[in-house]
């Protein structure tokens, strides 16, 4: 096959980080100043940004021999992981400072795992797929190593890397399993077979492809790992791995589930089922006993997750495209919470700790007032965007007749709303702690935050451009 | 009507846009600016609202002042609306509240005097979309939204025990609203996609699927009434809340659990309303008896008032569920005239508070001997509470124990024992409090009301007096639309 063969347009995107990323690697080696580094990682991020928005399409277009595909639900999800990596990296830049880990390869770190996302959004084969999941969790793994001297992190590190890699050993063995039965690891070729083909060793591939891709997600029972690898790595990373690697993780159980194994629906619909209330009971009743508010907002992600699931497996349009609104949302809300810890902490002294938010308002309203609205948001009240994601869940739910599902759902939001309400407690009615809390960040970092803060609000008043563009997003690429 | 912007829309977003500005206004500093902007606001909230009531067609059971509009057409959410002789007598209620409350306030909070205006303006503005929505999701986004000021509230400048007290009230309430959440979402897939109140007042909706539905609405209704044995959060919040919070609890939101009865429960599924309505009225009357009789022991005056006010809503439930028109329209003159006096005696203690720091029946004593004019006030207000003929506290009671004689003897001798319940608890802190010699110093040393709480306490004796002895005006207003719903139920909904 000559180069000419293959089609790169739609892979345009991916050249581009790859070959920055590359770059980026190479000006830490020339140049002693990581300024540069962090401006190219953003020109970067921005320059990807602009070349999916102008080959986006409605057209599904495949690339490889068919092993990667482009359509409107990964450019979605592509923009939405660069302006998700852009607000985290602007937000990490003093916390990194501060503690000696404004380097290159933090960069080039960044660059790579945001790479590994976009071939997981955009695979349409097992390989490929493969490829880029382990792209991205090896430099997760890495950058939560980032910090050499701290113990935590090298800890959350070795187990981060320990359970990650026995995931992708279930999902690669779930994997071998469904070639061996169909023959093919193109996805597009998986699907007729099973179509054809429905048996018990389908359902057994699939009990380890499912139980990989909890893994990824963090959803219980695969959830260990979750709270001490947000507690343990640095803040400014658990804010990376909080927000756009989730649209990723949402990416391939899109790509498996839906687009490969969607003949085996009644079978990976009841384990999901049975995943997300799991999710939902342990991830909202661990999180009230947290006293670390990384720890307590690593719990309130599995349940997040839990939900999220909840519309997949609703397995309509619907609940797809409530699903896809869900993880967006999610990511941004996230990015706000982590990035006001990673934006409250300053040299020597880590915001992560309840106890270190008491009373912020005293001090602090306008940052108050956002840390509120994003818990506001999390717990799913209105008038905030955590909200319109829970009610379209819950609509595709009651729609397709899991009205069970969704009384649980909302049993245990009512649990979760209680340690949302309790950091808006600590918030406003403590008083305020004798270590003063002086944010760090500079005056960009703070109009950042508030926007996103703003942003939670305003998605919640007018939800329906992003709805709209999810729904029209699952319905042209999912068939 | 303002070019495109419709007069219920500016009662909602009128206070809240003056909230924001107060809270961008910014800290502590320019207290008296906010003081002032918050008055302007409350008042222009209430002018707003006033020719809801001067141009409103009591002829008609239609809604009324309708404004539609798209806002998330990919779920058939809209921006829908509109009143009637049910919902509009509660906004200017509320809005006239709101202005008490601002005015009840003036002096008394110092701290963080911004954020505590704001949280009052925009919960009034919120309030206000509860009872002008016509779409079920934006009832719920104004529902549950209204919430958070309070809870802030209560939090931010309550008594000691203020936090157990604000996330009790808060999950309490949430629990029933997510309830309701479910039952709307399945109204949607029941009226064929569509989250429009009157649009499912129409739809057909078999038995089981109707009690699981009325289920569901009672627990986010009867929670926030609150009906017996869901009430437990009421005397905690009430207690620990900032008087103004106090205020605007009783007299506002406690409506708001009654009125979505009216608009939710008894249309969308009377069969089951019907089938359930015993249930109902015995919880209605354990509330008047039993809480009744709690109340006769309270040492904490404004714990007295708060069950007080759960018998008082006992009454307004009962009212609805006899399904009479006296009945419900007693009921809903029982709602605005104990918003008017319950907000009257929130506001009589707070003024005894503001200058003893105590709220126990045992701290005072001979409070005439030193505040002559408050106790005059105080009188009045109390024996509304009692329900006095003449008072507005006895137009509503009247109604509903009239209603309730049709349906059953035994119901109205029930309820009417809350007349000499009310007239017990009430009347005995009175004296307590008021008369008897001054054993505590300090009672001796209370300054007499200003002018600033006399203008506040005469604009609601005035409401009491004027509802008391001339309520023609309110029940007209309603009339058409109580016949309009009582003919509505009377209809099978089964399919």
């Amino acid at each position: 096959m000559t180069l000419s063969m293959l089609n790169l347009m739609p892979a345009l995107p991916e050249i581009f980080v790859l070959s920055l990323a590359c770059v980026v690697l190479l000006v830490e080696a020339f140049s002693k100043k990581p300024a540069w580094s962090y401006t190219l990682t953003q020109v970067t991020l921005v320059g990807a940004g602009v070349i999916t928005l102008l080959t986006a399409g409605e057209a599904k277009v495949y690339a490889f021999n068919g092993m990667f595909v482009d359509d409107l639900m990964a450019d979605v999800l592509k923009l939405v992981s660069y302006a998700a990596a852009v607000i985290a990296v602007a937000y990490s830049r003093s916390y990194l400072k501060d503690r000696e880990m404004f380097r290159g390869e933090y960069f080039a770190l960044v660059l790579f795992a945001v790479l590994g996302m976009m071939v997981m959004i955009s695979a349409s084969h097992f390989l490929t797929l493969y490829m880029g999941l382990e792209l991205l969790s090896l430099s997760l793994y890495t950058l939560v190593a980032l910090q050499r001297d701290s113990k935590v992190a090298s800890e959350a590190a070795m187990k981060y890397f320990v359970l990650g890699a026995l995931a992708s050993g279930f999902l690669l063995y779930g994997m071998s399993i469904l070639y061996g039965m169909t023959g093919s690891l193109h996805l597009t070729e998986v699907v007729e077979a099973i179509a054809l083909n429905n048996t018990a060793l389908l359902a057994f591939g699939l009990v380890f492809v499912v139980a990989g891709l909890a893994f990824k997600l963090g959803v219980a029972p695969f959830h260990m790992w979750v709270p001490d690898i947000y507690h343990g790595a640095p803040s400014a990373v658990t804010l990376f791995i909080g927000s756009a690697p989730k649209l990723a993780a949402f990416a391939i159980v899109m790509r498996l589930l839906v687009d490969g194994l969607h003949p085996a629906v009644e079978h990976w619909q009841q384990m999901l089922a049975i995943m997300a209330v799991l999710s939902l009971a342990i991830g909202n009743l661990a999180a009230i006993m947290q006293t670390n508010i990384k720890r307590m907002l690593a719990y309130s992600t599995i349940a997040h997750m839990g939900f999220l699931l909840l519309g997949i497996l609703a397995d309509s349009y619907a609940g797809y495209s409530a699903a896809m609104f869900y993880v967006i949302t999610y990511a941004i809300t996230s990015l706000g919470a982590f990035g006001m810890v990673v934006y409250l902490s300053r040299a020597g002294f880590e915001a992560e700790n309840l106890e270190d938010f008491k009373g912020l308002n005293a001090k602090h309203p306008w940052l108050a007032a956002i840390m509120a609205m994003l818990m506001f948001s999390m717990a799913g009240l209105p008038p905030f965007v955590g909200f319109y994601a829970k009610l379209t869940v819950l609509q595709a739910l009651i729609g397709t007749g899991w009205l069970w599902l969704a009384v649980a759902a909302v049993f245990f939001s009512l649990i979760g709303a209680f340690y949302y309400l309790r950091v808006v407690k600590t918030l406003y009615f403590d008083v305020p702690h004798a270590s003063d809390l002086a944010p760090s960040g500079e005056g960009d970092v703070r109009a950042l935050l508030s926007l996103n803060g703003l942003g939670v609000l305003l998605l919640g008043l007018a939800p329906q451009p992003l709805l709209a563009l999810c729904a029209y997003a699952i319905q042209v690429s999912i068939q | 009507m303002i070019e495109g912007i419709g007069i219920l829309s500016l009662t909602i977003w009128v206070p809240i846009v003056a909230g924001l500005f107060i809270l961008a206004s910014g800290g502590d500093r320019s207290a008296d600016g906010q003081r002032a902007i918050a008055l302007v606001g409350a008042l222009l909230g209430f002018l707003v609202a006033i020719p809801l009531w001067t141009g409103f067609d009591s002829g008609t059971a239609a809604m009324q002042f309708e404004e539609l509009a798209e806002w998330v057409p990919m779920i058939n959410v809209y921006y829908h609306l509109g009143v009637d002789g049910i919902s509009m007598p509660f906004i200017l209620l509320n809005s006239f509240t709101t202005l008490l409350v601002v005015l009840a306030g003036w002096q008394v909070i110092q701290n963080k005097v911004g954020q505590y205006m704001a949280a009052f303006l925009i919960q009034s503005g919120l309030i206000n979309g509860v009872f002008a929505s016509l779409d079920g999701v934006l009832f719920y986004v104004f529902f549950e939204a209204m919430l958070i000021p309070l809870y802030i509230i209560i939090g931010v400048w309550g008594g000691p025990n203020r936090v157990y007290a604000a996330i009790k009230f808060f999950l309490y309430t949430l629990l029933g609203s997510l309830m309701m959440l479910i039952a709307l979402i399945f109204l949607f897939f029941q009226s064929g996609g569509s989250f429009e109140i009157l649009q499912w007042h129409k739809v057909p909706i078999g038995m089981a699927a109707q009690v699981l539905l009325f289920v569901a609405f009672f627990f986010a209704f009867a929670v926030k009434v609150p009906m017996w044995p869901v009430h437990t959060w009421l005397p905690d919040a009430h207690v620990e809340a900032p008087t103004g919070g106090s205020v605007v609890l009783a007299a506002i939101t406690l409506k708001v659990g009654a009125y979505g009865f009216l608009r939710f429960a008894m249309p969308i599924v009377p069969d089951a309303a019907h089938e359930l309505a015993g249930l109902m009225i015995a919880l209605s009357l354990i509330a008047v008896v039993y809480i009744g009789m709690v109340a006769l022991v309270q040492a904490d005056m404004k714990k007295l008032i708060a069950y007080s006010s759960i018998a008082h809503m006992g009454f307004v439930t009962l009212g609805f569920f006899i399904f009479e028109p006296l009945g419900i329209e007693g009921g809903l003159v029982q709602m605005i005239s104990h918003g008017f006096i319950s907000a009257a005696l929130f506001l009589c203690i707070g003024v005894m508070y503001d200058r003893l720091h105590s709220r126990q029946i045992a701290d005072y004593g001979g409070v005439v001997n030193s505040m002559p004019r408050f106790a005059a006030f105080f009188m009045l207000f109390a024996m509304a509470n009692a329900g006095l003929p003449a008072t507005s506290g006895f137009v509503g009671e009247f109604m509903v124990i009239l209603g309730a004689v049709k349906v059953n003897f035994w119901y109205a001798f029930a309820a009417a024992l809350t007349l000499i319940f009310g007239a017990a608890y009430t009347l005995w802190m009175y004296k307590r409090v008021v008369f008897g010699p001054v054993t505590n110093d300090k009672v001796a040393a209370m300054q007499d009301i200003d002018s600033r709480e006399f203008l506040v306490l005469a604009l609601l004796a005035i409401c009491v007096l004027g509802m008391g002895l001339y309520p023609m005006p309110v029940t007209e207003v309603m009339h058409a639309s109580v016949n309009n719903l009582l003919e509505h139920v009377a209809h099978s909904k089964l399919p």
